[in-house]
């Protein structure tokens, strides 16, 4: 039997589409997510299939529209909400982090808000720095919100489906260069067999990428892609790197990056968002406070170094992990 | 319109509850906090907004609501829940951050949700008229003839979350009614320099939702607009605005110094006490005498004594209980 070839962008519009015949309460509220299709194609042909009641394009104001989505999770509804870019989150970040975290906690446990945000984040594609951040590291400090990063075609429509199955607010950021849209630059990572049944993919569990024993790579979206380009160069070198994709950053998977450093005793984490006080600083307290003794080197972390994203092309080619990067990196903890 | 003596005592009898609830609070929230005022001590932490004063609103309105109808508060939402139907013990144990609370001690009285009232409310200004835009959607969605009522502040009307949230009731003709109780401020910034027009009502214009201003202290003039603006929302016929004109008779929260309010300001409010008025029509009409409105708030004093009882003998939750409830 030949596997079906998808897009991520496509592979995210079908587990929707799958969850709308399946349950009427789920529907998608966002800006140009209808006759568009999403300005990321996250949500094409879904339209066409299920109508203006379900697919709804709203109005420029997320305030109002996420807002929406609570309340209407509040009344047992499941609505998926897309914020454009991850970066818009700038002017709706109340209701994400005041309402959407914490009415469940704040009521009790008595009020549940089953509700996925999804947002395409991420640069190097020159959008500079109001349009290509990637941000998951703020949402998961805040209690009370699941993240999800998805790294392949396959995993997004597993780890989609699982979201809108969630009785939890979920915030879903893809990455707009694994999305396998045409005005992005070619990327063979972003399609990838995707069977048509629905199926989910639980939270909170790793994803070991490719094995090895030499060096341990945690990462996630478009970096996890570029770690996997940059474990083929090493394997060239005679250097086996073990490649692991989160795919949630809320639930974090500790075990498997716990029992991998105890393998190979060498960590690189790469990370597109900010380096300070994210993801990378966490991982890395983590293997700090739970694995010290297995580390034969320190941890080595790759992130954006603290700066806004920049326009000019050489500019944010140095603030991003790079493949070059990734390797040399690699390569010295091997060595070390 | 002329209303029945058992709606007006009905209305009487909810002002009633909530002035008993809130004097009461307003003298135990001190309990423990003096005679240096520290707002971490006490029997009742963190800060209190009484309602006092403002009864008239919450009550007209939600004479209206069945117990599946939607209401979203503010942080001074004692009077909408208990005029939505609350038990009063769960209410208060909340508040005493109790595990037999509403939320098990979990939210406190700025944080009051009970699910089978449908009813949520929080800390945040403006904040919860987008979440009742969403709860209009889920009821249109389902085909029933259900209504949802955000209550504001007039200083929440302000907001960028009120008017996205009247610009998207409007364009989904949502069975949404925001209610705006325009206590004159938001804390202490008085209307006339924050807002743009003399009456939100012009707003109303704005988002092509039909709206009106009464007087917030008279309970049936509150009533009579809610009771069309609700059913106009259960016809489907789409959104309303109601702005109340009212007062708090007691600070923004308590501890509140007041510096802000011009001499004799309150005394002269104090003069429309919205029980009151509502008592003198009903005496004049031979429908309420002095004996039954003092057996009233015998009664009210009583279930808010047997409510603290409640609260003050239940059990706190146990620390660690703090780590639970972030997830479903």
């Amino acid at each position: 039997m030949t596997e079906r070839l998808l897009t991520q962008s496509k592979a995210i519009a079908e587990a929707i589409a799958q969850e709308m015949e399946r349950d009427q309460d789920v529907f998608v509220m966002g800006e140009d997510i209808g006759a568009y299709g999403g300005i990321f194609g996250a949500t094409e042909g879904l339209l066409q299939k299920f109508g203006p009641e379900r697919i709804m394009d709203t109005p420029i104001s997320e305030t109002g529209f996420v807002g929406a989505g609570i309340g209407a999770a509040m009344e047992g509804m499941r609505p998926i909400v897309e914020i454009m870019f991850a970066d818009f989150t700038g002017v709706v970040t109340d209701q994400l982090i005041n309402h959407m975290a914490k009415i469940h906690y704040m009521s009790g446990g008595t009020v549940k808000i089953p509700m996925v945000v999804m947002l395409a984040m991420g640069g190097g594609y020159g959008d500079a720095a109001q349009h290509s951040q990637c941000l998951y590291g703020m949402f998961a400090h805040i209690p009370g919100i699941k993240i999800v990063v998805p790294s392949s075609p396959y995993d997004a429509k597993g780890l989609m489906i699982q979201a809108i199955r969630d009785d939890n607010p979920v915030m879903y950021f893809f990455h707009k260069g694994t999305q396998g849209l045409g005005w992005m630059t070619p990327n063979p990572r972003a399609t990838g067999p995707v069977p048509e049944v629905p199926y989910t993919i639980p939270f909170g569990v790793a994803d070991i990428k490719r094995e090895g024993k030499d060096v341990t790579i945690v990462s996630l979206g478009l970096m996890l892609q570029r770690s996997l380009d940059a474990a083929e160069k090493l394997a060239a070198e005679g250097i086996e790197a073990e490649v692991i994709d989160l795919r949630t950053v809320v639930p974090l998977d500790k075990k498997t990056i716990i029992q991998s450093v105890q393998k190979t005793h060498r960590l690189l984490i790469v990370d597109e968002d900010y380096k300070s006080f994210g993801l990378s600083g966490e991982l890395s307290a983590i293997v700090a406070e739970e694995a010290l003794e297995y580390l034969d080197t320190p941890v080595k972390r790759l992130a954006v170094p603290d700066v806004p994203i920049p326009y000019s092309r050489p500019m944010e080619q140095f603030i991003q992990p790079s493949l070059e990067t990734i390797v040399a990196n690699a390569r010295g903890l091997a060595a070390a | 319109m002329a209303l029945s003596k058992e709606v007006l005592l009905d209305l009487y009898r909810t002002m009633s509850k909530i002035r008993a609830v809130e004097d009461r609070l307003g003298v135990v929230y001190y309990e423990g906090k003096l005679p240096a005022f520290d707002i971490a001590a006490g029997v009742i932490p963190g800060e209190m907004h009484l309602y006092t004063g403002q009864e008239a609103v919450a009550t007209g309105v939600c004479a209206h609501l069945r117990k599946d109808d939607w209401v979203s508060g503010t942080h001074r939402s004692h009077g909408h829940i208990i005029a939505k139907g609350v038990d009063l013990k769960k209410m208060m144990a909340e508040i005493f951050g109790r595990k037999t609370g509403l939320c098990h001690g979990y939210g406190g009285h700025m944080h009051l949700f009970d699910p089978d009232l449908h009813f949520g409310c929080g800390g945040i200004v403006a904040a919860g008229i987008p979440q009742a835009v969403g709860g209009a959607l889920a009821m249109k969605k389902h085909n029933e003839d259900r209504v949802a009522v955000a209550f504001l502040g007039e200083g929440a009307a302000n907001a960028g979350a009120f008017h996205e949230s009247m610009n998207l009731a409007a364009v989904w003709k949502l069975p949404l009614v925001a209610v705006i109780e325009d206590n004159l401020y938001a804390i202490s910034v008085p209307k006339t320099i924050s807002t743009s027009v003399e009456s939100n009502v012009k707003r109303g214009v704005a988002y092509g939702i039909p709206a009106v201003q009464v007087d917030g202290q008279d309970v049936i003039a509150v009533y009579e607009a809610a009771q069309e603006a609700v059913a106009r929302a259960r016809r489907g016929e789409g959104p309303s605005l109601i702005e109340a004109a009212c007062y708090r008779f007691r600070g923004h929260f308590e501890g509140d110094a007041e510096g802000y309010l011009s001499k004799g300001e309150k005394e002269s409010w104090k003069e429309k006490d919205p029980i009151v008025i509502l008592g003198e029509k009903m005496k004049a009409k031979g429908w309420l005498t002095d004996a039954e409105a003092e057996s009233i708030q015998v009664e009210m004093t009583g279930l808010v004594a047997e409510a603290e009882t409640f609260a003050r003998e239940s059990p706190f939750p146990a620390p660690e209980e703090a780590l639970e409830n972030v997830f479903a």
